[in-house]
């Protein structure tokens, strides 16, 4: 590792994470660490244990061994929505929004999060959600960001799967998160709409710590600070992506086959 | 729920000119209907309450619950054991005496049950239903399979629910009393995230939401308006027995939000109303000749639920609203 | 308690158990396999009393009265599946338990019409109205063993069809990816109607042989469905293993528990559903 990560205090980190499913091991001894203005990738072939790592991360899953600190809390075995609520938002690579909403009342609940009452406290019964101003901001900026603006009013099933990554983005944007998870925040995107997604994620770098979950290369050595390679649930190198690159062990698992692929690629 | 439907949330004109026009036909029926219906347009009432209340756990949350009318039996229960022999009790004490027995029951049952999902808590309501069920069943001290009777009716002061035609307009404000509750709770930022829930409870979790406290609480309030559906359902009659806590009530209750068209309260309204006046219709068939068709109303009840089930299954307002024209679509969030 | 007592119980037990297991394992099996809860599976058990009673009366014997009666709910079980619950596999379950609470309704009256509203008796048969004796003034009857027998010999063979031929090779494939499994050519459709027939018929038979100890009356398939699911909510949905062990705690909890604690009796079964609830929601042997 270089010596700027080692001496910066990283917002999240995973130590000897592991996820094991009868006896196969998902994830096996997995560590990496998360820093604010930090874009961390972790890339893999399919099968590699990268999903499981953010559902661990996440708190979607519960690790069978290793531990997991966000922002100096240890949060081993938290539930999601106490991980969500110390400022870590993740999106899904598998769309995961409320398809019968319109893309506003998305973002809206999605911003809503952050101040909502105990469902036992009777005066959120009568108040009106739709006139939360604090909410309504928040999930304004959001939807700006995710430039969305012009969909607001369209039921989120029934817009185009570029759209909805959009939104996938948006309402993890809402909760106003420290730390952003994102699996495969590219999947299935046009080029115009991937580039627009990969400037996006160069402006939120600045002050968030990020991990990002793809497959596409190019976005990848665009954006990452640092990379992190899987293959079979086990890290195989971790890096700043230049020196990833060289590592033959990687070229072969790995990138061998991907940047044959690419044409003219970038250096 | 394995498919989202796309609720009535918003209700279109057409529906709110329904609404509007039935709430005052009940408001003026006393001066043009019989004691015979004007008491069986009371007992439709206190059900609308009682499905209602089933809705928001159902239409709004998402949770079907084939044991909901436990709560709605206790609360008459409650109000039948504090009810004197010689006099009646005062229905500023036994009303939330009542309502608040059938919501701590909700409560201690809630939390067993609110952390299974999909059949399992159809499964575990039914079950813990028929728990109470039997617990009353079993034991003559709590009235046994005969019940128990009410010698009066709760005593509020100046109002003399004594009166039939006090009682009617009672229950009538206590039925405008939850649908509006219950509407304004819809649009609030508990009732967002209960419908958040219903659509995608991972998601919720993952934005943060406590839901299982949500739902706890949702069953909770659910259960406690069904005990007030209860309590006046007891007072109306003078009389509970098991039946009201069992298997078949919780059944007859989801019809109802069925049969209306679920999410809205407002559904739950149509379809309490023209559930039961359905069924008084099956029990009063005439005769074909020697074969007594009323006496077999359960046949009939069953078949129309099956062609319900298989032609309608967003019930009676989403016809009207198919037919009216109207959007069902949701446009702008927060208005009505 | 004595040794004798307790045996006499265990037994009763273990035949209560056994006699839940034959229902929550069709229950349980449809479940897991088609998605499909169906409510109206005490109506089977109720057809198959019935069925058990005309028959006997009918025919004269109570073995042919078994067979025939058993051809006949399977054979309507068949009939159900092919015209209307076939359309509800992909339903919402809010549909499924609607329709067949709507069906319950349905068999209800059409019991009332074709056998009345009376309660009957069935008796035992000759052959198994024996009794052993246990103590000078304390026997065991021959029948209540013979029911839990062929419940066991039920239980055996569901287990070798499923886990030991190729039949149940493709429905143990068919519950675990539909897709898949009719790509390989396999006839789903065929699968389903198998499936659905066995759990018909293993209510339909629990039905038929306790008809003679728990009497042939309205509404007996509605109590038997309570017992039921709180089996397959302890047992763990899909799980026939966790419906074996789970009716089999059912039974002994409810019989020893209505011997020892006679006024909480009927709650004690609930008492173990919520304990189990509370420390695994998805059941004790969830697939």
């Amino acid at each position: 590792m270089s010596d700027h990560s080692m001496q910066r205090q990283s917002l999240m980190s995973a130590r000897g994470l592991t996820k094991r499913f009868g006896g196969l091991a998902a994830v096996n001894d997995v560590s990496l660490d998360l820093w604010l203005g930090h874009i961390h990738a972790v890339i893999g072939p399919n099968g590699a244990g990268k999903s499981t790592l953010t559902n661990l991360l996440s708190g979607d899953l519960p690790p069978t061994s290793g531990t997991i600190t966000l922002d100096g809390h240890n949060i081993t075995g938290w539930t999601p929505e106490k991980i969500s609520g110390h400022r870590l938002g993740r999106s899904y690579q598998k769309t995961n929004i409320f398809t019968t909403f319109s893309v506003w009342d998305n973002v809206r609940l999605a911003a809503q999060s952050r101040v909502q009452p105990s469902p036992f406290n009777p005066l959120g019964w009568f108040r009106s959600a739709a006139k939360m101003t604090a909410v309504n901001q928040r999930a304004e900026r959001a939807i700006e960001l995710a430039g969305l603006q012009n969909r607001r009013h369209a039921m989120a099933g029934a817009t185009s799967h570029g759209e909805q990554r959009q939104l996938e983005i948006a309402m993890t944007l809402a909760t106003e998160p420290l730390v952003l998870l994102l699996d495969e925040p590219l999947a299935g995107m046009g080029q115009a709409e991937a580039e627009s997604m990969v400037q996006l994620l160069l402006r939120l770098k600045k002050d968030h710590a990020m991990m990002l979950v793809e497959h596409d290369i190019d976005a990848i050595f665009t954006l990452a600070d640092h990379l992190t390679v899987m293959v079979n649930g086990q890290v195989i190198a971790s890096d700043v992506p230049a020196v990833v690159r060289a590592d033959a062990g990687v070229q072969a698992a790995y990138l061998g086959e991907e940047t044959h692929e690419t044409v003219g690629e970038e250096h | 729920m394995s498919t989202p439907q796309i609720h009535l949330e918003t209700l279109p004109r057409s529906i709110q000119l329904v609404m509007t026009l039935g709430f005052l036909a009940l408001a003026a029926f006393p001066f043009v209907g019989s004691d015979f219906y004007s008491a069986m347009v009371v007992r439709m009432m206190i059900l609308a309450i009682f499905a209602m209340s089933l809705d928001l756990l159902q239409g709004v949350t998402g949770l079907v619950s084939l044991g909901h009318a436990a709560y709605f039996g206790l609360a008459g229960y409650v109000l039948a054991f504090i009810t004197p022999q010689n006099e009646a009790i005062s229905l500023y004490t036994s009303l939330p005496l009542a309502v608040g027995g059938a919501a701590l029951a909700a409560l201690v049952i809630g939390f067993l049950v609110v952390r299974t999902h999909g059949i399992y808590f159809i499964m575990v309501t039914m079950a813990f239903a028929q728990m109470v069920f039997f617990i009353f069943f079993d034991n003559k001290a709590l009235g046994g399979s005969d019940g128990l009777f009410l010698n009066f009716r709760p005593d509020a002061g100046v109002i003399d629910l004594e009166n039939k035609q006090v009682f009617y307009y009672f229950t009538l404000g206590c039925l405008l009393a939850v649908y509006g509750f219950l509407r304004r709770l819809l649009w609030s930022p508990f009732g967002r995230a209960l419908s958040g829930i219903r659509v995608n409870e991972h998601r919720m979790r993952a934005l943060g939401f406590n839901t299982f406290s949500h739902k706890l609480a949702a069953f909770t309030l659910a259960g406690a308006l069904a005990g007030l559906a209860g309590y006046l359902w007891a007072a109306q009659s003078g009389f509970v027995n098991p039946e009201l806590m069992g298997f078949h009530m919780s059944a007859h209750a989801i019809m109802m939000v069925i049969l209306g068209g679920m999410g809205n309260f407002a559904g739950a309204i149509v379809g309490a109303l023209s559930f039961e006046y359905l069924l008084h219709i099956f029990k009063d068939l005439p005769d074909v000749g020697e074969f007594k068709t009323g006496k077999h109303w359960q046949m009939w009840m069953g078949l129309f639920i099956v062609a319900l089930i298989i032609f309608a299954p967003k019930g009676i307002l989403g016809v009207i609203s198919r037919t009216f024209g109207g959007s069902a679509e949701r446009k702008e969030s927060g208005h009505e | 308690m004595d040794f004798v007592n307790f045996l006499i119980q265990l037994l009763n037990s273990v035949q209560y158990g056994l006699l839940l297991f034959m229902l929550a394992a069709g229950l349980t099996l449809i479940f897991g396999i088609m998605g499909v809860v169906n409510l109206a599976h005490g109506s089977f058990y109720m057809l198959g009393a019935y069925l058990a009673w005309s028959l006997a009366a009918q025919l004269g014997s109570f073995t042919l009265a078994i067979v025939v009666g058993t051809a006949l709910s399977v054979g309507f079980g068949l009939l159900l599946e092919r015209l209307l619950f076939r359309y509800f596999y992909q339903r919402d379950h809010l549909d499924q338990v609607l329709l067949t609470f709507g069906l319950i309704y349905v068999f209800e009256e059409l019991r009332s019409m074709v056998w009345g509203d009376d309660v009957h008796g069935l008796p035992v048969p000759d052959l198994l109205a024996a009794s052993i004796p246990l103590t000078d003034n304390l026997s065991y009857p021959v029948y209540r063993l013979f029911m839990s027998g062929v419940c066991l010999v039920l239980a055996l063979g569901l287990y070798l069809l499923i886990s030991k031929t190729r039949l149940g090779m493709k429905i143990r494939a068919g519950a675990f990816n539909r897709e898949m499994t009719e790509s390989l050519g396999i006839n789903i459709r065929l699968i389903h109607s198998v499936v659905f027939a066995l759990g018909i018929g293993l209510a339909s038979i629990a039905g038929m042989i306790a008809a003679p100890v728990s009497s042939v009356y309205p509404n007996m398939g509605s109590q038997v469905l309570i017992m039921c699911f709180v089996v397959v909510v302890i047992g763990g949905i899909g799980s026939v293993r966790g419906a074996l062990i789970a009716a089999l705690l059912v039974g002994l909890v409810d019989t020893f528990g209505k011997v020892l604690l006679p006024q909480a009796s009927g709650m004690l079964v609930y008492v173990l559903m919520a304990a189990v609830l509370l420390y695994k929601p998805e059941g004790l042997f969830k697939q």
